[in-house]
């Protein structure tokens, strides 16, 4: 009877448990399938159906109505917009040494298209305003907010060349109104995608690739995976967006991490987890950058200015990359390239406009990332270096910043008249800067750290791509001792030379044993 | 008389042929961890040295309760008697086919150079390779608890120690392995760790019988 109960018990138990377990399998959704749900925006987010509202249901022909119209309800968004970097082109930033200095593409000096100074109507293509005031500047008020080149959601918004941050003026701005909506990666990468004058030639891990991206090339954004959207992870308070790039930045503040939404401890190999302590997850996670396109490595200005028959030419490579373009120089580029690596505690100098130049042999830093072994709070994360040859002044030891941009030959920027000494003294004027009339090219330096493309875990470094005695990723980084990449001469010679010597002390014992042997059983023999 | 006497009891064995497993293993793969050459993959060879160390502290173990219940230490301590015969036999008599300089016995199975050696092995290069090899595993937990005052800054000091003392123990290896050749005949001693027994010429009944189960442990050749 008591048997019977329990082999009851124990076969009702059996079968609550099987069942709770087809039910559950049943029920439990796909990883992927959640990561896509909490991520992804295909799941529609929107909170108002703008094509309902009558303020938008009229015929727009210029920009600044639509501006109007949203403002007249989101009436205090523009002062988000007002004190953000993407508007005012600068930022509040604490560079350790210098304090506390206003900086960012107003004003800074970079070594692609050099600076905006002098420029901005070509380069305010990418400003979030529609236009420059009287004097060619970026104009900050209110009615000047380009509301649609974020988030239009049509793909049909777009920027005219040259024109200050204009749009198109043709375009159906109606049409484009009525669909706003949260931005995409298409709004974030017509800008972000092609900055330094092209496709991929700044980042080299964001391009116009990863607007439709396969799992290989990014695994957070793939249209095959969960197509994150930017904003995912660039999570944005009152239009402060958070995430930025060392290249402009120089605080450890509003940064993403992967942590954020993987924890500090992803790994269920604890090692793995320890390497995060010393180690940024893009290190591992991002084996290469510029995966379908190429990115400039090296622009050499110095060559700029040579024409054909008294006109600028271009040439271009076997994947159609310019190498040479009379108005900027010469190229180098590089597809599938494996990061440098560098220790970073997130922080950051930068050379500052009309800083001098202590030694001009050396080349020039122009961000300095800040960070060592020793620091506790530096990590190695992977950069893509961009080297340059640029214009500089050689007797006020200044980077120069050239006027490039004009509209007309006789204007005396770069890119129609084709003369340095003309083009830095009036790219000098408007930065306010001295210029001695001497014209000279100059080696530069830039750090663009790389967080996008990240791979599958698939095809993250092999742990033997760093411990290894030769060609480890981590070659360079010398400030520490890794294992299998490092030992130490001494112990390495002494050990070495301990086994020879026992080895050949042992072959020598042995063959005299043999030898002794040998002879005492002839003479007995 | 010769006799054959149980010299390497049940567990001496397993002790010992573990123990030569496990140091050749870790040795194996220490040396790719090192950088020396690339077999398993490093992360293979990561994950096997760290089982292979688990296991080493575990026999570690055993093998000390082992030596401290049966009063087997003893035979490790060292002693400048015969020292000197034992290098001249070494350097000069094993030539000439001379006899050991001493016999050995249940009561001391090792002459004063291994004495010296294995006490050397069990008291500074054992210990050193696991207290580094547990450094080298753990250094970081005493920070990452927020135990800053004990937080060893770099591992380089601990690798270092780790790879000297496995220098040393391969050395080891190496001369050991030539000497088990070294006994009565080239492989009575390998015979010996094996199967326990070894022949061994009595000359006094008094001697054998000093082990401490005489009856089980000798048998008539």
């Amino acid at each position: 009877m008591r048997n019977t109960a329990i082999v009851l018990l124990v076969l009702g138990i059996g079968t609550a448990v099987a069942l709770k377990l087809l039910e559950s399998g049943e029920i439990e959704k796909s990883e992927l399938t959640l990561l896509r749900e909490k991520f992804s925006r295909r799941v529609p987010r929107k909170k108002a159906d703008h094509t309902k509202f009558q303020l938008l249901q009229r015929n727009f022909t210029n920009p600044r109505e639509v501006t109007a119209a949203c403002e007249s309800c989101h009436n205090l968004t523009a002062q988000e917009i007002m004190k953000s970097n993407h508007y005012n082109w600068e930022r509040q930033e604490y560079i350790k040494g210098r304090g506390i200095v206003y900086f960012g593409k107003k004003n800074a000096v970079n070594n692609y298209c050099i600076a905006t100074t002098a420029n901005e109507k070509a380069c305010a293509k990418c400003h979030v305003g529609l236009g420059l005031d009287e004097h060619g500047k970026l104009k900050t008020d209110p009615e000047n907010i380009d509301c649609m080149v974020c988030h239009d959601t049509t793909g049909t918004y777009m920027k005219a060349p040259a024109k200050g941050g204009e749009p198109v003026m043709t375009l159906d701005f109606t049409n484009i109104a009525e669909n706003v909506g949260l931005p995409t990666r298409n709004n974030c990468g017509v800008c972000h995608f092609y900055g330094g004058g092209g496709n991929n030639v700044k980042h080299g891990d964001l391009e116009m690739a990863m607007f439709y991206p396969t799992r290989d090339v990014d695994v957070h954004m793939a249209v095959d995976g969960i197509d994150m959207q930017c904003t995912d992870c660039h999570r944005t308070r009152e239009h402060n967006i958070s995430g930025k790039l060392y290249t402009l930045s120089s605080m450890n503040r509003d940064r993403v991490f992967c942590s954020d939404c993987h924890t500090d401890t992803p790994h269920e190999d604890n090692i793995l987890n320890e390497h995060g302590l010393k180690v940024a997850c893009q290190t591992c996670h991002i084996p290469t950058y510029a995966k379908v396109n190429a990115t400039v490595t090296y622009w050499d200005w110095s060559t700029a200015g040579r024409l054909k028959d008294g006109k600028p030419y271009s040439e271009e490579d076997a994947d159609g990359n310019h190498v040479y373009l009379s108005k900027k120089g010469s190229f180098v580029w590089g597809k599938n390239l494996r990061p440098d690596y560098v220790w970073f505690n997130g922080t950051a100098s930068h050379y500052l406009p009309g800083d001098r130049i202590d030694d001009p042999s050396k080349p020039v830093v122009l961000n300095p990332l800040y960070g060592s072994y020793e620091d506790e709070f530096s990590k190695i994360i992977p950069v893509k270096i961009h080297r340059a040859k640029q214009v500089y002044d050689p007797v006020n030891k200044i980077i120069a910043m050239p006027k490039l941009f004009g509209e007309a030959t006789g204007s005396g920027a770069f890119w129609v008249d084709f003369d340095w000494q003309k083009a830095v003294e009036l790219g000098m004027k408007e930065a306010n800067l001295p210029f001695s009339g001497h014209i000279d090219f100059i080696e530069t330096v830039s750090y663009w750290p790389i967080n996008h493309m990240v791979s599958p875990k698939e095809m993250a470094v092999k742990c033997e791509e760093c411990h290894t005695r030769q060609g480890s990723r981590l070659a360079e980084i010398r400030d520490f001792y890794m294992p299998g990449r490092d030992y130490s001469k001494p112990v390495e010679y002494a050990g070495v030379g301990l086994i020879l010597f026992a080895l050949l002390g042992v072959t020598l014992h042995g063959g005299l044993r043999l030898y002794f042997a040998f002879k005492r059983n002839r003479r007995r023999g | 008389m010769k006799r054959k006497v149980l010299i390497y009891k049940g567990f001496e064995r397993f002790w010992h042929w573990t123990q030569a497993f496990l140091v050749i293993f870790l040795a194996f793969t220490g040396f790719e961890i090192h950088g020396v050459y690339s077999f398993l993959g490093y992360r293979e060879a990561v994950r096997w040295h760290n089982i292979a160390a688990y296991m080493f502290l575990g026999l570690t173990a055993f093998a000390i309760f082992w030596h401290l219940t049966t009063g087997e230490w003893r035979q490790y301590l060292p002693t400048l008697r015969n020292l000197k015969a034992y290098l001249e036999f070494y350097l000069f008599g094993i030539f000439r086919n001379a006899p050991h300089p001493t016999k050995k016995t249940l009561l001391s199975k090792l002459n004063p150079l291994q004495r010296l050696t294995y006490l050397g092995l069990k008291v500074a290069i054992f210990p050193v390779s696991v207290v580094s090899g547990l450094l080298y595993m753990f250094y970081r937990y005493p920070t990452r608890h927020g135990i800053d005052w004990i937080n060893i800054g770099s591992l380089e000091i601990v690798a270092v120690v780790h790879t000297a003392a496995a220098f040393l123990l391969v050395t080891f290896l190496i001369l050991h392995l030539y000497l088990i050749t070294t006994g009565r005949t080239i492989f009575s001693n390998l015979h010996a760790m094996i199967t326990g027994y070894e022949e061994i010429e009595e000359e006094d009944e008094q001697e054998t019988h000093a082990g401490s189960n005489p009856q089980k442990e000798v048998l008539d050749a």
